[in-house]
């Protein structure tokens, strides 16, 4: 389908009976997002699977993390025919991966018209000193954080969605445990700081003294946190939630799992009542076996997925 | 509706924002996410979120029933955006469990996908203090008004944004987003209309 292109680099069909494109209408759509499940696919099956289980997007991909992760080489955006393909079979939003930096991948997926662009560690980095420039886009970008310091950086280049990077394909949670956790407990932090003591925070974090003051006065970043990388059962998901996650992106966790549409089913249960441990037993009771994992020991430093980007 | 306390259906969206312009009108704002927490509340929003999830969860917790019964006998209810797809009697495509309360149609998605989310302003029947900045996100549009429902809203284009039917309320925008509380306030005098 052809579309339109505007001045300010809208892909949008030139329908929307008012100005596209905005900070609101970006952070807003990831508001939408909350309290919900983003779950990874890679056939047009996976992503009916997902929907019907309740998902609240998708994310469309050629591989899930725990396939780059084995079978190595460079890892780029998936081909656009087949998102465009998992985006004609569902009606939840549709979500690709564009590699760190690569403003023409991105550029790319704003022509297909997905709803938003994750700018991913799990694919190999094509920028060793850019992210890219996020605020001219249309289409909102979601970009992982293991602390505060890269949460307030990429929000200042224009996410308007934060993950936590975890380490993806693992089946292991802890670092997407300690990724949460440092975001929380960096705003904690801030929240106690003097003024001097924030302007020292904000040379720190490389960021404007404006944003670390946001968070410090309202004690939260100014857009919606969920937690990514490792996520294997209902109970991870529920552990992230009572962490401080707004919501899960869940990867290899489902499709690597015995039974993904039931597994897929608890864990969008568990991500809606995490304070509830009865209904997590009765979800997670019969699942199968969870996808195998991978101890965080066993991954040699420099095949970290979470150490690309800064 | 004297001192009423008001239920945001929690199940998965932006339930915290909504929950959080209740309180700051002054009102009590709990979230409810079972069928039984529906009898604590005298009123319902149904937020915005994705209308499938929403849908499918509210099924799978016997909700359904319990909130069209309840509604049935006069509780006010708003849905925003899912939620209004949420409400709708008919919903074109979408193969998914809905309350089917309001006697009209919602098209999904119909400006387009998120490259076309739009902010703008409309103009709100019977509402003072000048056009409400509204923020339409991957929004749905309503048609096919029965007799009983009320436009309140509508773009520059013609599409229906708003509309009232007696104690239900619907809105393809987010009033939650934008700091306004005077569609929260409007929703509030609903209850006391039945």
């Amino acid at each position: 389908m052809a579309r339109m292109t505007s001045q300010n680099g809208s892909s949008g069909n030139g329908r929307a009976p008012g100005t596209t494109g905005t900070w609101t209408v970006k952070t807003g759509h990831a508001q939408m997002l909350k309290g919900g499940v983003i779950m990874d696919v890679v056939t047009v099956e996976h992503a009916r699977i997902a929907e019907d289980a309740g998902a609240c997007a998708v994310m469309a991909l050629e591989r899930v993390p725990a396939d780059i992760r084995k079978e190595g080489g460079v890892a780029r955006m998936s081909d656009p025919g087949l998102i465009e393909k998992i985006m004609a079979a569902v009606s939840i939003p549709v979500m690709a991966k564009a590699r760190i930096g690569h403003f023409v991948e991105a550029q790319v997926l704003q022509a297909i018209g997905v709803d938003y662009i994750d700018e991913s560690e799990v694919l190999t980095p094509a920028d060793e000193a850019f992210h890219i420039a996020k605020h001219p886009f249309t289409v909102p970008f979601v970009c992982g954080a293991r602390d505060l310091g890269e949460a307030l950086r990429r929000i200042n280049e224009g996410a308007a969605m934060i993950r936590s990077k975890g380490e993806a394909g693992t089946g292991n949670i802890v670092e997407a445990v300690r990724h949460i956790r440092a975001i929380t407990q960096g705003i904690t932090a801030l929240g106690q700081l003097d003024e001097s003591g924030l302007t020292d925070a904000a040379m720190d974090f490389r960021v404007p003294v404006d944003l670390v003051r946001d968070v410090a006065k309202n004690r939260r970043l100014p857009v919606v946190l969920f937690c990514a990388g490792g996520i294997a059962t209902p109970a991870d998901a529920a552990l992230m939630m009572q962490l401080g996650a707004e919501g899960n992106f869940v990867g290899s966790g489902i499709f690597k799992s015995d039974d993904p549409a039931r597994r897929a089913k608890a864990i969008v249960e568990a991500t809606t009542h995490p304070n509830d441990p009865q209904l997590i037993a009765e979800v997670s009771r019969g699942l199968g076996e969870a996808m195998r994992g991978i101890s965080l020991e066993a991954i040699p430093a420099g095949e970290r997925l979470a150490a690309r980007g800064w | 509706m004297t001192s009423p306390r008001v239920g945001v259906l929690g199940l998965q969206g932006d339930f915290q924002e909504h929950l959080a312009t209740f309180r700051a009108l002054g009102v009590e704002a709990v979230d409810v996410r079972r069928p039984d927490q529906l009898a604590d509340v005298d009123a319902l929003v149904i937020p915005g979120g994705e209308s499938t999830t929403i849908g499918k969860l509210a099924e799978r917790y016997g909700l359904i029933p319990a909130i069209c019964d309840r509604a049935r006998a006069g509780m006010p209810v708003w849905g925003t955006c899912a939620g209004a797809i949420f409400m709708a009697k008919d919903v074109p495509g979408h193969p998914h469990p809905i309350l089917g309360l309001m006697d009209l149609s919602v098209e999904r998605n119909a400006f387009g996908r998120q490259v076309d989310s739009f902010e703008a302003d409309v103009q709100v029947l019977g509402m003072d203090g000048g056009p409400f900045h509204a923020v339409f996100i991957r929004a749905p549009r309503m048609s096919a008004l029965g007799k009983g429902v009320e436009v309140l809203a509508s773009l520059d284009d013609g599409s229906v944004v708003a509309a009232r039917e007696g104690n239900l309320l619907a809105t393809s925008f987010h009033p939650e987003l934008t700091g306004d509380r005077r569609f929260h306030a409007l929703f509030l005098s609903l209850g006391s209309q039945h």
